[in-house]
């Protein structure tokens, strides 16, 4: 059975979707993600979904719950990478996962982690990005 | 029925073409309906010749089906259309079909007045040919004016939902007429491929172009919002008259999850903010301003 990779970098898990998920694997994810965090003291949690095209409602609401249950672990949780059509289908369905944090891309996602988490990396992070 | 009575009239009307187009010509530029300002002699008599030869030609083919009016049709889709964008109005469209009935059933009463059964069936199934006729002008003319209308709102939609960029990493969106789910669909999309395009991190929406704000349109700035964060962007509203934010509490909309700013330049002022630039006076005007007064 395949499962999404789940990398660990530093004190942060990254999560890459690379495939078309489908409702088993979101369930895998759940299961294998809850298990690291717990496993490695993650203190953040990155999910990029910039290959994912295709959503539903129950896609939408695993990255909802994902984020609650990372929370809850005391972990931050960033999605990035939406497409705009994914981020308009998930509006029209009425999700707008407004316990997410989100950014544009990878680089700005673990920007804002490192901001969530306070650590000094993070305003240095800010600055480069709004001169760049 | 219609094959034999069809025939005559096509054999009358060859034998008094000429006879018929005059009369028929005299009687639509003595008519009130007739538009001398739209429409020159010379042309309403060309019109009309070809269309009687069109006809003519339909009713010698009758069969019954459809098929045989081809040609008569298109001939009027093109007048319709034409007639339309000259400013005539549907009614008069249609009457330049309609008026051909009183020429022809003249001479088919000249014709076959002795025979009334003959008279009543060739009047008939004339009346059924020119009506279905007159009926679909009036069809084409609305179909033209419709094109006209959708053609107007898309060239409206692209001019009205601009997307500029006010500073690195801040997007600008000029909202100008009010906000229907067609419009909001367009604007999200042409907002979410900026966002991409330039890596923005704050979108101010500007809604002082828009006449009123009611619980629809504050639901599609929401969605526009909440589309703009999942991409990592926040959004700010600014422009927001007195009147809109009387209405906007009176209806009971929540804007509390979205930063909103009574203008443009104080949501630019924020957006600078977060995005950690300053604005500073220059060392020489703040010197040389104080002179000025």
């Amino acid at each position: 059975m395949d499962r999404i990779p789940i990398i660990k970098m530093a004190e942060f898990l990254l999560v890459s979707i690379q495939v078309d998920m489908h409702d088993k694997l979101a369930l895998t994810l759940q299961d294998d993600l809850t298990n690291q965090i717990v496993k490695t003291h993650a203190r953040g949690v990155l999910i990029d979904i910039s290959s994912l095209e295709i959503v539903d409602s129950f896609i939408g609401r695993m990255l909802a719950n994902i984020a609650a249950m990372s929370k809850v672990l005391d972990a931050a949780t960033v999605v990035v990478g939406m497409r705009p059509a994914v981020a308009i289908t998930l509006v029209e369905l009425g999700m707008s996962l407004t316990g997410v944090r989100t950014a544009l891309n990878v680089e700005r996602g673990m920007d804002l982690l490192r901001d969530a988490l306070g650590a000094p990396a993070a305003v240095d992070g800010v600055n480069a990005n709004a001169q760049d | 029925m219609g094959q034999k009575t069809m025939m005559r009239l096509a054999t009358i009307l060859e034998r008094h073409e000429k006879d018929v187009l005059n009369e028929w010509v005299d009687q639509q530029l003595a008519a009130v309906t007739r538009r001398r300002d739209l429409v020159n002699d010379q042309e309403l008599r060309e019109d009309s010749r070809r269309f009687l030869a069109i006809f003519r030609q339909a009713a010698q083919n009758e069969s019954g089906a459809d098929a045989d009016w081809g040609e008569a049709r298109a001939f009027l889709e093109d007048l319709s259309r034409t007639r339309a964008r000259q400013g005539f109005s549907p009614s008069e469209t249609a009457t330049f079909v309609f008026s051909l009935k009183q020429p022809l059933f003249a001479r088919l009463r000249q014709d076959l007045g002795r025979d009334p059964d003959a008279l009543a069936g060739e009047m008939w199934s004339t009346s059924v040919a020119l009506d279905r006729l007159g009926l679909y002008t009036t069809e084409v003319y609305q179909k033209s004016r419709e094109e006209v209308i959708v053609h107007q709102q898309r060239e409206m939609l692209e001019l009205s939902t601009p997307v500029v960029q006010l500073w690195q990493g801040v997007l600008g969106l000029p909202l100008i007429g009010t906000l229907d789910s067609a419009r909001t669909q367009v604007v999200m999309e042409n907002l979410l491929r900026s966002i991409v395009e330039t890596g923005a991190t704050i979108a101010v929406i500007d809604i002082t172009g828009v006449p009123t704000v009611d619980t629809l349109v504050a639901q599609h700035l929401l969605k526009t919002v909440a589309a703009a964060r999942l991409m990592g962007a926040d959004c700010i509203i600014s422009g927001i008259r007195p009147q809109i934010a009387q209405t906007i509490v009176h209806l009971g909309v929540d804007l509390n999850a979205v930063t909103t700013k009574a203008t443009l330049a104080d949501a630019f002022a924020v957006a600078l903010q977060r995005t950690g630039f300053a604005v500073t006076r220059a060392a020489s005007a703040r010197s040389a301003s104080p002179a000025k007064h």
